[in-house]
């Protein structure tokens, strides 16, 4: 892989960030929905006052104006404020950014946690009693949609048994144990709910890794040389199985970021998704913008990111 | 009801042969609101009557931790620009107003030392003025005093056009003037019957000048203050993350004895109405969840968990139809609909209106929609003699619509459709995408298909539907299409802004950028001569009466056909004391809130 290559895609990645802002700009400019219609509704507010907030956040210039201030804002690292709370954008962002973080990082980590080691013995020994299990518990998870599987959970372990609780808070009282054990309490459900949705994609696509590498000549020649059955799995076809597994694992990484919007909801987790949500459906432009922005940046650095790993991990992959 | 009519009413009250609670009734029958009622009676010598407290703990503090839910968080804490309840609500934590309303639409004082009234001459004869005395012992959150100079810089912030206040239609035409350090004195251009609007309720929650001063007009984003409220209320700002949660502290220095009683609170946001109502009625997480449009039967259910029960209590919110004067389907050269001038093809024929009128069938979408949570509602009012009447009733009755449609000529044909000079009874009925809402349409559909009318149901997204989107053909406000139904809010206690939505001026057209208040396009002389009569109208009582006649020319003309009284609908834990009104913020009395130990 040469430096030139390198550089070439940083370059190229320069085009499309600002394509895909234009898109998203003109696209949100264009979708129907007013940021102020709930003041026009309201008898007790005079229509001005909405015309006023209209103008006074240029809701009333031409789709390319109000983009070439953001362009120009956005430059200069000012992202805009939110139409419903007048606050900086990127401070919404920054304060669902930890919860964000931890929950669904935690989510995509029991996925991996559970994914491997099921996929590789899955792999390893198909069509096996433990093979068909896994198999058909994969395929329920990911048939499962999470809203379903997150009210069954609710219904279960916060209305029947009365364990957990079914809202995420983010200033519980308390600390030192107290306070990791009431965090680890309300973060299980949305954690099992989300990591074991991914989890069970994730099994079947190191299965199929796994299957592929498992039959080919150097496993055998590896056995025949008389190597363990434990060192043959783990040196010589989990290293080379992997290699999709983790750009899978890359190009899921900006999802971290993006949150997740139906299982927030469900939960009342403040995260970033949740922010998406309600900021589209009081069509808060500058924080819709803002979210996409970034979630579409980060899908372009984690894929090049990713392009760059796989020309590392498998050298016979070349670029020019 | 004329104006005879409501002095004499007003005189029993005085004589004590009419209960003012009884008088209260009687105006919300014809369409005014409690608030605007009591206002009645003070201007005409009668006293406000006392709030009742319910108050008990007989110290400050010591509660806990109140935790309350509201299914949309609030977004921002400066009750200038609440957009919603919702921010409101989050405001009233911090901030107050002079007075309250209740539930029965008496003033309660929060940082007014007393209400004003005419006894002690601190309401004026003329009704040109009102006088406010604030309590003296009062500190904001930082130790700050609270005198009259910041009930006046309330005033001048919320009037400054650039600031772009959600509470300037309260403050923009009237004067205030400080009398002296803790009086101050609200001045009307002209006599004022609704004299309690500045200052008082969900829109006269005050900020403090020392904080805000320096951010007036267009500079009142940059305000800190903005975020981190300091008030003069019940608890002190802990956090707040818009959309999400706002945290709060007891106030040791609230100048209410022996209140407030939880140590701190917490107002959640987000989710769903339907999982907030269980939070709080099936597992106990919480002790308050907000606003919950959710189905009766739903509530029910989850009520059977023992943890709390559903608080229900009626407001200004009203779901009506609505029957479009104009022509929706033949656009113009461009490409306008629903256009005045326009007559509509079939809708301009009064039998038409009275069939549809009695069609809905109110009673079963009480019974199988709404439940508790809404009330079948009459007309406002169609005559004295039926408002009266405590079993006033209102009309379905198939046979009769088609016996007005047969005498009228309208021919069913082959199809079933029935039809005069080529034209057929076929309607478009459009609402907002809710469950309830499509029921109803369901109820009505079936209903005019007995009496030979087509109708053709359309549900659009709410986020279009009440949208004020001037490219976007499905908003209410273009209406283009026959029928349409939504809910109205009449909370805003003085009903001139109200009934402003059937006047000629208001009507929405694409010159106006569809921003006019009236919807249906109706247009009547009378209603028009009678409104701007109100407006100029000096006495009270006189005053009143023209509403009302208002009302009736509205419902007469069937211009709206009224569907189901909406009320507020709240859940709260079973050892919760809350009082809720439907004339002011949900948190209205927040520092009364307590729990049995």
């Amino acid at each position: 892989m040469s430096r030139q290559y390198v550089i070439r895609r940083i370059l190229l990645m320069i085009p499309s960030i600002f394509g895909i802002s234009v898109v998203l700009f003109t696209v949100l400019a264009l979708a129907p929905g007013d940021p102020f219609s709930e003041l026009a509704a309201n008898p007790a507010i005079p229509p001005e006052v909405a015309a006023a907030l209209r103008a006074k956040f240029g809701l009333d210039d031409p789709v390319w104006t109000r983009y070439y201030h953001w362009l120009i804002a956005m430059l200069h690292g000012d992202w805009g404020f939110s139409f419903a709370s007048r606050i900086n954008v990127e401070t919404l962002i920054l304060q669902r950014l930890p919860t964000t973080l931890v929950v669904i990082g935690a989510a995509q980590l029991l996925a991996i946690v559970v994914a491997l080691p099921v996929g590789v013995l899955a792999g390893t020994r198909p069509y096996s009693i433990f093979d068909q299990i896994a198999n058909t518990l994969a395929f329920v998870g990911f048939s499962l949609p999470t809203f379903f599987t997150g009210l069954l959970l609710i219904l279960v372990f916060s209305v029947q048994l009365d364990w957990l609780p079914m809202v995420y808070r983010t200033d519980i009282s308390g600390a030192g144990w107290q306070w990791y054990w009431e965090q680890f309490k309300q973060s299980i459900m949305p954690i099992a709910v989300l990591g074991l949705f991914q989890g069970a994609s994730l099994v079947r696509y190191v299965r199929s890794a796994v299957l592929d590498v498992v039959r080919l000549d150097y496993v055998t020649t590896a056995r025949s040389k008389g190597i363990g059955e434990r060192s043959v799995i783990a040196r010589h076809i989990v290293r080379t199985a992997l290699i999709p597994v983790v750009t899978l694992v890359a190009l899921q990484m900006p999802v971290i970021f993006g949150g997740a919007l139906v299982t927030e909801q469900i939960f009342r987790v403040p995260g970033i998704g949740s922010l998406l949500i309600s900021a589209m459906l009081s069509n808060d432009t500058p924080v819709v913008m803002a979210v996409t922005f970034v979630l579409s940046c980060l899908v372009v650095f984690f894929n090049f990111i990713a392009d760059i790993l796989y020309g590392w991990l498998d050298p016979r992959i070349s670029y020019r | 009801m004329n104006e005879r009519e409501l002095r004499g009413l007003i005189a029993h009250v005085k004589t004590g042969r009419l209960s003012r609670r009884g008088f209260v009734r009687r105006m919300m029958a014809v369409g005014l609101t409690a608030p605007m009622a009591t206002q009645l009676l003070a201007i005409s010598g009668v006293a406000m009557a006392q709030s009742p407290s319910t108050y008990k703990p007989t110290k400050r503090g010591g509660g806990g931790h109140l935790k309350v839910l509201w299914w949309q968080g609030a977004t921002l804490l400066n009750p200038h620009f609440a957009v919603g309840t919702k921010d409101q609500d989050g405001s009233r934590f911090f901030y107050e107003p002079l007075a309250g309303w209740d539930a029965n639409g008496n003033l309660k004082p929060v940082l007014a030392e007393s209400i004003p009234g005419r006894e002690d001459g601190t309401l004026a004869a003329d009704g040109k003025s009102v006088t406010w005395k604030v309590k003296k012992n009062v500190k904001w959150h930082d130790g700050k005093p609270f005198t009259a100079d910041d009930v006046l810089f309330n005033w001048e912030y919320a009037r400054d056009p650039a600031a772009a206040a959600t509470t300037s239609a309260t403050y923009k035409d009237v004067k205030v003037e400080k009398v002296d350090d803790y009086t101050v004195k609200v001045l009307f251009d002209a006599p004022t019957p609704f004299w309690a609007l500045a200052f008082v309720g969900a829109q006269g929650m005050i900020i403090p000048k020392h904080l805000f001063a320096d951010y007036m007009g267009a500079k009142s984003r940059d305000a800190p203050t903005n975020l981190k409220p300091v008030g003069t209320g019940p608890y002190m700002f802990k956090d707040f993350k818009p959309g999400d949660m706002v945290t709060g502290v007891i106030n040791p220095n609230y100048h209410d004895a022996n209140k407030p009683y939880f140590d701190s609170f917490e107002m959640k946001g987000g989710g769903d109405a339907v999982s907030a109502a269980r939070a709080v009625l099936q597992t106990g997480e919480y002790d308050f969840a907000w606003n919950l449009q959710v189905e009766d039967e739903i509530l029910q259910r989850l009520e059977k968990g023992g943890k709390g029960r559903v608080s229900i209590s009626p407001g200004g919110n009203m779901e009506h139809i609505q029957l479009n004067t104009t022509d929706p389907w033949t656009p113009d050269a461009d490409g306008e609909r629903s256009k005045l001038g326009t007559k509509h093809p079939t809708l301009q024929f009064p039998e038409v209106r009275q069939a549809l009128s009695v069609l809905v069938d109110k009673d079963s979408v009480e019974k199988y929609i709404y439940g508790r949570t809404g009330n079948a509602t009459a007309n406002f009012v169609n005559n004295p003699e039926k408002f009266r009447s405590k079993n006033t009733k209102y009309e379905f009755n198939v046979d009769k619509a088609n016996e007005i449609l047969d005498k009228a000529g309208w021919k069913k044909g082959a199809d079933g459709i029935r039809e005069k000079d080529g034209k057929k009874l076929k309607f478009v009925y459009q609402t907002s995408i809710n469950q309830p809402r499509q029921k109803t349409q369901a109820i009505v559909k079936q209903a005019c298909q007995k009496a030979g009318i087509d109708i053709e149901v359309k549900a659009v997204t709410a986020s279009v539907f009440f949208s004020s989107d001037v490219a976007n053909p499905d908003t209410y406000t273009k209406f283009y299409c026959d029928l349409q139904m939504y809910t109205v809010t009449m909370t805003q206690p003085d009903p001139e802004l109200f009934m402003k939505q059937f006047l000629s001026e208001e009507q929405a057209t694409k010159a106006n950028k569809w921003q006019g208040r009236n919807i249906t396009r109706w247009s009547s002389k009378e209603y028009d001569d009678n409104f701007k009569a109100g407006q100029a109208e000096l006495d009270p009582v006189k005053r009143a009466a023209i509403f009302i006649k208002a009302n009736d020319l509205v419902i007469a003309n069937q211009v709206v056909i009224p569907v189901i009284a909406r009320h507020a609908v709240q859940a709260m834990a079973n050892k919760l004391h809350a009082n809720m009104s439907g004339w002011d913020n949900n948190t209205w009395d927040i520092q009364d809130w307590f729990k049995d130990a």
